[in-house]
């Protein structure tokens, strides 16, 4: 049996002779059947392949552009979520191919080991310990006293009791981060001194801002947590990204919590991984619009914008810096600056691709541009 | 405590500032302030401006207290009888002008009906929310706000009567419409602005059908009988006009039949229609490029040189002739004289404009279109009274867009063309369906506006009963012949050797960076490089150094500024651009060298 598909193994992949394996086992195939469908596969996929001198690329590019144009028109650009906003249409898709440092609203969607999501309560519970709080959010009330160059805080009891908090917990982990500062509880709360004094008024404002600002519980840069059911799932929505710490958590399945920011998935992931969210993110942005644009264009664009390892934008510092052609990039954005770098180290353009050869008036080494004919030619004899 | 401003100026400071702008306004309704005076409270900034200057735009209002207008049944009645004027009015306080900052503090009810305690001003009718043109689009409450915008702008374009003097004027771009008519379905504002004075449109009998596909997309069909009949024809008026100006050295521009030796001396033919004066006679009919003015001008340098020469004293050409694409008829010559002094002849060509494919019609309701075909009498669809409609309109052009207005102007210019007076379409007070229904069942149709229709071209029944009426429809200036464009050869940019741009000029048609992104993508290479071929050039490279060499006519042989002509020279065929970018990256003072290599 194994011998039929190893003859195949060259013309198809190996996903599909998996797949035609498994179905012709069920089904209880013969190998001359076997072999039909294995030819027939083998048809279809060449059918399925693109030919030499297509212009994918512009092809991407138009299909692309077009909706483009229509997403520009429609207003729905941000969505939200019982409270939490989320960037969509076209401002998001440009954020994803200009591959901006931070998406302009970070999400990122929390998923529990099976243990923890039994129950609404635990789920409520995790997601508390994500969520970033601040001193501040416990204390009612802050006073600078100018004199003793000290800062009063006023803790809100409440709260405190609400969130299960004590004082000495609360004055522990201050004086873990607050190093520099000398911490004594007061009646209602704390008294905070620098170690070293301080005179200076706008010194003590700093010292104040920084107590505020101290974390007392949850994982820094998430400002929101929302426990959802997705797909039949308990997941916690996160505003704010902060993946590497999450992974940390052992109630977190790191095998499927996710970011929206590219950067940071390939960061603690891998570029791989990155690929994939900018095929994850920029599909379901052009599903949520109602558009449809083929899938394989998509994965060009994200293979594009990886292969180099790092991630780059559809922008002149990204993949349009890597182009080979010195007048394919002059004629993309700033050309003086191209072409006097390219003088400086001498540069030689091939004229390999499309906009050299357009702008030469030359025949784009493309679709009917591309075959030459090679003539084999009989040498001397004048009979031939 | 709010700030006060009077004309833009602070001057001082209220305590109570809804307290003072109540007051004032009470002071200006005892006409014990001026009647041109307008204040407003702004909360947001907690000032208060009051307003004396020119040239605010104000409108009157009815003013109301305690939920009561002001104009009550009583002083109508007295209207009615003129013991009362609008004068009367507003210096009694019932009538007061607001303007925009003002309205803002108010709160004005549309219809008496609708007032409430709150409300501050009633609209004298609801029809003064619209401006002069929207008030005279019929039934227009029956429309959405986008179809009205476009409805009256439309309304701007129609040809009509634009000037009762217009055989007088000079003015370009002149259209008259033969035989305007005036609507049947008319709103308050037509009689207002005298519009039988000036009409712009006629009465069409309309139907609202599918026809062979030729109508689809927003295109109409205009029935040929109707266009032989006289149905939307119009005159286009150009004028052209020349001046004799003098030049230093007391020489002139001459108007007159050019001689042989002028430069730039067209052909004979072009100048057979002119007079002995060199200018053309009346009614001539004349083709593009036709002189209509001959006339020579001083040759342009007289160097010290070419002074004594014999080319010094031959003038150049500078006829006026007719338009590229143009013809028709002169219509009148004028003789005169300019401000500076100067002789001025100006001559105008009359072109009738017939309806022909590519023509815009409309509505008055925004349903613009232009004409996919025109069809033989005999061809279009009739009733069973053998009547045919001047014009066949796509249903498809209404669910989407919502214009009840048009079905409804269809059906009481149906019972206005039945009955033979004018139907009342003014917004909010127009005659409603119900009546019109009636009256159509009266008049022996049925009431719904639909008739049984037959196919002219088998004279098959249509199953499906067609509606049908009159509507007023407006000719728009855009004409086919005005815009239709096309270039083999012609003028080409001295810079760049591409094509010149525009159609007045003869220009090209730019395939643009999409249009070309399209031929890559279908891989049509070799095509886009024909298509861009319109600059080529054959440019020779030097071997040794790369860069361009030049072509040494006197040797006849090609060689190199650099490395002279013992070394290999090819000719490379380029576009002109390139050549010019070339050119340019070297005046940064980089040098693109070109390394040529064997295609094959």
């Amino acid at each position: 049996m194994t011998s039929i598909y190893d003859k195949y193994t060259e013309d198809l992949s190996a996903k599909v002779i998996e797949s035609v394996k498994e179905e012709a086992e069920k089904q209880k195939l013969s190998s001359a059947d076997v072999k039909k469908v294995l030819d027939r596969a083998k048809e279809e996929y060449k059918k399925a392949m693109i030919s030499p001198g297509e212009a994918i690329g512009i092809v991407t590019a138009e299909s692309f552009g077009e909706p483009g144009t229509q997403m520009t028109l429609n207003v729905f650009h941000f969505a939200g979520v019982a409270e939490m906003q989320v960037t969509e249409g076209l401002p998001r898709l440009i954020e994803i191919f200009d591959a901006r440092k931070e998406p302009q609203t970070p999400i990122m969607e929390v998923h529990l080991k099976p243990a923890y999501t039994k129950d609404e309560k635990t789920i409520k519970k995790v997601a508390s310990l994500i969520k970033e709080m601040t001193f501040n959010e416990l204390s009612s009330e802050f006073s600078i006293n100018i004199i003793k160059g000290s800062v009063e805080s006023v803790l809100d009891n409440k709260k405190m009791k609400d969130y299960g908090f004590t004082r000495k917990y609360i004055s522990n982990i201050l004086t873990d981060q607050l190093k520099n500062m000398e911490i004594r509880e007061s009646k209602r709360g704390f008294i905070f001194v620098l170690k070293e004094g301080s005179e200076n008024l706008s010194e003590v404002y700093r010292m104040k801002e920084k107590i505020k600002d101290t974390i007392i519980r949850g994982i820094k840069g998430i400002a929101q947590v929302l426990p959802t059911l997705k797909n039949n799932k308990m997941v916690i929505l996160c505003g704010g990204s902060n993946l590497k710490e999450v992974l940390q958590l052992e109630q977190v399945d790191e095998n499927k919590t996710k970011t929206n920011n590219i950067f940071e998935i390939a960061n603690v992931l891998g570029i791989e991984a990155a690929r994939q969210i900018i095929i994850e993110e920029s599909l379901s942005v052009i599903e949520k619009q109602g558009l449809d644009i083929d899938i394989r264009h998509i994965l060009l664009l994200a293979d594009l914008m990886t292969s180099s390892g790092k991630i780059s934008g559809i922008t002149r510092g990204g993949i349009m810096s890597e182009k080979e052609s010195v007048l394919a990039r002059a004629s993309f954005e700033t050309p003086d600056v191209h072409l006097v770098n390219a003088s400086l180290v001498g540069e030689e353009d091939k004229l390999k691709s499309v906009i050299e050869n357009v702008i030469l008036n030359q025949p784009v080494p493309l679709g009917t541009g591309l075959p030459g004919l090679v003539a084999k030619m009989k040498t001397g004899n004048k009979n031939d | 405590m709010a700030d006060v401003f009077i004309d833009e100026k602070f001057v001082g400071t209220v305590d109570d500032p809804q307290v003072f702008v109540k007051n004032v306004r009470e002071l200006r309704r005892r006409k014990e302030l001026s009647q041109s005076l307008n204040i407003s409270y702004n909360d947001d900034f907690n000032e208060v401006y009051v307003e004396l200057t020119k040239g605010r735009a104000r409108r009157p209002l009815i003013i109301v207290e305690n939920g009561e207008s002001k104009l009550t049944k009583e002083l109508i009645e007295k209207l009615k009888s003129k013991e009362l004027n609008w004068d009367n009015l507003i210096e009694n306080g019932i009538i007061e002008y607001l303007d925009a900052s003002e309205e803002e503090n108010s709160f004005i009810a549309l219809d008496e009906p609708e007032l409430s305690k709150e409300h501050t001003h009633l609209e004298i009718a609801p029809v003064t929310i619209l401006g002069i043109v929207t008030s005279m689009l019929p039934y227009s409450n029956y429309g959405g706000g986008s179809r009205l915008i476009r409805g009256s702008k439309i309304q701007k374009q129609s040809l009509g009567l634009y000037a009762a003097n217009f055989l007088m004027r000079m003015d370009t771009d002149a259209n008259i419409l033969h035989y305007p008519q005036v609507p049947i379905v008319q709103t308050f504002m037509h009689k207002i602005f005298d519009y039988k004075e000036k009409p712009a449109g006629q009465n069409f009998t309309i139907a609202v059908m599918s026809f062979q596909g030729y109508n689809m997309q927003d295109s109409v069909i205009l029935n040929k009988a109707s266009i032989d009949r006289g149905l939307a024809r119009s005159t286009y008026f150009r004028p052209y006009s020349a001046e004799e100006l003098r030049y230093s050295g007391g020489l002139t521009d001459e108007v007159g039949v050019p001689d042989k030796e002028t430069k730039g001396y067209r052909s004979e033919k072009d100048y057979r229609l002119l007079e002995k004066d060199g200018i053309i006679y009346t009614e001539a009919k004349v083709n593009q490029e036709d002189a209509l003015i001959g006339k020579t001008s001083p040759p342009r340098f007289l160097g010290s040189l070419e002074e004594f020469s014999v080319a010094a004293n031959v003038r150049r050409e500078s006829s006026l002739v007719v338009r590229h694409g143009e013809e028709g008829f002169v219509d009148t010559t004028i003789i005169t004289e300019n401000g500076e002094g100067n002789r001025l002849v100006q001559v105008r060509v009359r072109t009738p404009r017939n309806p022909e494919i590519g023509d815009k019609f409309s509505s008055r309701h925004g349903q613009k279109g232009v004409i996919g075909m025109l069809v033989p009498p005999a061809d279009m669809p009739f009733t069973a009274s053998g009547m045919t409609p001047d014009i066949i309109f796509s249903p498809h052009g209404i669910p989407g867009r919502m214009t009840v207005s048009h079905l409804l102007e269809l059906l009481a210019g149906k019972v206005g063309a039945l009955s033979g007076k004018t139907i009342n379409g003014t917004t909010f007070d127009a005659v409603p369906e119900e009546k019109l229904r009636e009256q159509l069942l009266e008049l022996g149709f049925r009431e719904d506006g639909t008739e049984t229709m037959y196919n002219g071209i088998t004279g098959e029944k249509f199953e499906a009963r067609i509606y049908t009426g009159n509507m007023y429809y407006l000719k728009l200036k855009h004409m086919v012949a005005n815009h239709i464009h096309s270039r083999a050869s012609g003028r080409i940019q001295l810079l760049t050797r591409q094509p010149i741009e525009g159609r007045a000029r003869g220009g090209g048609l730019r395939l643009g960076e999409m249009e070309k992104d399209c031929l890559v993508a279908h891989g049509a290479s070799l095509l886009l490089k024909e298509r861009f071929d319109s600059d080529k050039t054959v440019v020779y490279v030097c071997d040794n150094c790369g860069m361009f060499a030049m072509y040494d006519h006197f040797k006849n042989q090609p060689s190199c500024t650099k490395c002279g002509a013992n070394v290999e020279i090819h000719p490379v065929e380029m576009s002109y651009a390139a050549k010019l970018l070339f050119d340019e990256i070297k005046s940064l003072n980089i040098t693109p060298k070109i390394k040529l290599k064997d295609k094959y």
